[in-house]
């Protein structure tokens, strides 16, 4: 095992949403100039507690996204650290435009928290499942996007973003899923981490005489949010297998961790990306841009083939999608061969 | 600040002057919104040589009242004002528009020290004013001294993030806020009452608790007294609707839509322009 390696056994289930919660807590204690606004989702949003403990700093501004984000640029102008919460679908989404001219092109701290993300709105439908407010965050200039993997690393990333000046885009899952993560896990905004390594991989290095560049034979997965469960999952199955393979947690979508991710392909020799978002100018977009610069291997892409969503269970809808560890399973495979 | 004989008579000839520089800038840029910034001259006079509490030469001054202007494409006003006030010197204002320029086609505050918002997109601008209102009243209570005006158009009134603010305004009783909206009754496209009528819009303000005054946006003692009053009322965000003249300085411009996105270009809408300011000054 390497240090960064995560658990897959026997996690507990979290809500993403409630280490987002909890983040906000701790970042509100620690700095008078973090408030809270939101669009009449207190609770879903989790935003309760903190109303809560600092209902002075704590405005409710109705079902009405563009003003939430407005509202919070004017704050962020007059010093504060606003958290702009609704569900992702609204907030990228309806107010998108008002996110690019007064948080981004304003250039203010505002940091943007978009709740029930991909397809985790599931019994409500296609209409409330944001499998776009990563494209639609991304190709903001100074836009972060965070798309934390568990409900701890929410509580980093929050907690983190409260102490920089970027606008700041935190994608949220709204499901319980497993927590992977541990509280010593290492986090950094832009910082992907490789969180397994297969043991052939574990040895691909310099300091190893048998490493030689260009001499690949596995595979790199590269997976941002809560499905980065099924991509470890499938890691272990390759491993198991024999085969080379490595996943890397690219919980910072932006700005991309790119030594990181060309180090990996470099390393591996094919990509699989998986996202619970459209593959249309999403994180595999992202990994796909750099590396067609700079360095090019065979890539599959695992997300939302430009469909939108429908009610369902959760899980239902994962495999309906794709989001499975089947079709992880295959793609790896046929990225592999693509390669020889 | 009394508004004496003697000031009003001041402001009149420092508004020639903003008059002139925006149709100088309009003609020298090629391009730019003529109808609104002539038409709103008077009222950017007023606030930066009367009612603002602001230092050009310490623009960061935290103590400043703040003047977010919403309707960014009247920027010319707004660099005139800003210049003959001393933010910068009144010979860069023929940089208007070009690359590179601090007077970007729309304000840019990043660009141009003295700004406190970047607009342009409508409907945006009574939001961030609220939201910096709110900000103020959390930090130093009802009484900081801080007054935060936010000068809208009356087109972009049809934009619903313009009510989604004046309703949270209402709701949270600014009343270190002050609006005031430019009712010169067009939009680009044609007069607003055949776009998309208003009217009675007194009565959607008052309606989201609002304070609403009238009065003759081109009249400085009528404007003082309004603002006067809004500062005085405790428990609501205030209106000023500010009846005015598009185009206002230009006879054979004023009232028509046609001048609100665009600048003389031709010889003889220059000649036109030039020569009513001629007269004036």
């Amino acid at each position: 095992m390497i240090k960064s390696e995560l658990n897959i056994n026997d996690t507990k289930k979290v809500s993403i949403r409630d280490g987002f919660g909890d983040g906000l807590l701790n970042a509100a204690e620690k700095d008078k100039r973090v408030v809270a606004l939101c669009g009449d989702l207190e609770e879903s949003v989790r935003m309760a507690e903190f109303k809560e403990k600092f209902p002075e700093r704590f405005i409710e501004v109705g079902v009405a996204e563009q003003n939430l984000v407005t509202v919070a640029s004017g704050m962020a102008a007059m010093g504060k650290i606003p958290f702009a919460g609704s569900f992702a679908i609204f907030s990228p989404g309806r107010n998108w435009e008002q996110i690019r001219t007064t948080v981004c092109y304003n250039n203010v701290p505002v940091k943007i928290v978009g709740s029930h993300a991909g397809l985790s709105a599931a019994l409500d439908g296609g209409s409330h499942q944001a499998l776009e407010d990563i494209a639609l965050a991304r190709v903001l200039p100074r836009m972060v996007v965070i798309s934390p993997c568990d409900a701890i690393e929410a509580k980093k990333a929050t907690m983190a973003a409260a102490m920089t000046k970027d606008p700041t885009y935190i994608r949220l899952n709204r499901n319980a899923t497993p927590v992977m993560t541990t509280e010593e896990t290492p986090f950094e905004i832009g910082k992907a981490q490789v969180i397994f390594r297969s043991k052939d991989q574990m040895t691909n290095d310099k300091s190893n005489p048998k490493f030689k560049i260009g001499n690949h034979s596995g595979v790199g997965i590269i997976a941002t949010g809560a499905v980065l469960h099924q991509a470890l999952i499938v890691a272990k199955k390759l491993d198991g297998e024999g085969k080379s393979v490595a996943v890397m947690n690219l919980s910072t979508i932006k700005p991309l961790d790119e030594y990181a991710v060309i180090k990996l392909a470099h390393e591996t020799g094919a990509m699989v990306t998986v996202e619970e978002h459209q593959i249309n100018g999403g994180m595999g977009s992202a990994v796909a841009e750099l590396l067609a610069q700079h360095y090019p291997v065979p890539m599959e892409f695992v997300g939302i083939s430009d469909k939108f969503g429908q009610t369902g269970k959760y899980e239902e809808l994962l495999e309906l999608y794709g989001l499975d560890e089947k079709n992880i399973y295959s793609a790896a495979q046929r990225v592999m061969l693509r390669r020889q | 600040m009394l508004l004496t004989e003697e000031k009003v008579k001041f402001l009149e000839k420092k508004a020639a002057e903003i008059r002139r520089s925006i149709i100088d800038m309009l003609i020298e840029a090629k391009s730019g919104h003529t109808a609104g910034s002539l038409g709103m001259a008077d009222i950017f006079t007023y606030l930066y040589f009367h009612a603002l509490k602001h230092d050009p030469k310490n623009h960061n001054w935290p103590y400043r009242d703040r003047l977010v202007l919403s309707n960014g494409h009247i920027c010319p006003a707004l660099y005139a004002a800003m210049a003959h006030a001393g933010y910068f010197p009144v010979e860069e204002l023929n940089e208007l528009r070009k690359l590179g320029s601090p007077l970007q086609g729309h304000p840019h505050r990043e660009w141009l020290k003295g700004l406190e918002t970047s607009s342009g997109p409508l409907g945006s601008g009574l939001s961030q004013a609220v939201g910096m209102a709110l900000s103020d009243r959390m930090d130093n209570g009802k009484s900081s001294g801080r007054q935060f005006f936010c000068l809208l158009s009356d087109g972009e009134l049809d934009e619903g993030n313009s009510w989604e603010g004046a309703m949270l305004a209402g709701k949270e009783k600014l009343q270190n806020l002050t609006v005031i909206v430019d009712r010169n009754n067009i939009q680009i496209s044609g007069f607003t009452e055949d776009v998309m009528p208003l009217n009675p819009l007194v009565d959607k303000w008052r309606a989201w608790n609002w304070h609403v005054q009238e009065v003759d946006g081109h009249n400085f003692a009528d404007i003082d007294r309004a603002v006067n009053e809004a500062r005085a009322v405790f428990d609501k965000p205030s209106v000023i609707i500010a009846y005015t003249i598009s185009s206002k300085g230009i006879p054979e411009f004023e009232r028509k839509y046609e001048w609100h996105g665009k600048a003389p270009t031709t010889k003889e809408e220059i000649e036109t322009a030039l020569s009513a300011f001629n007269k004036i000054s």
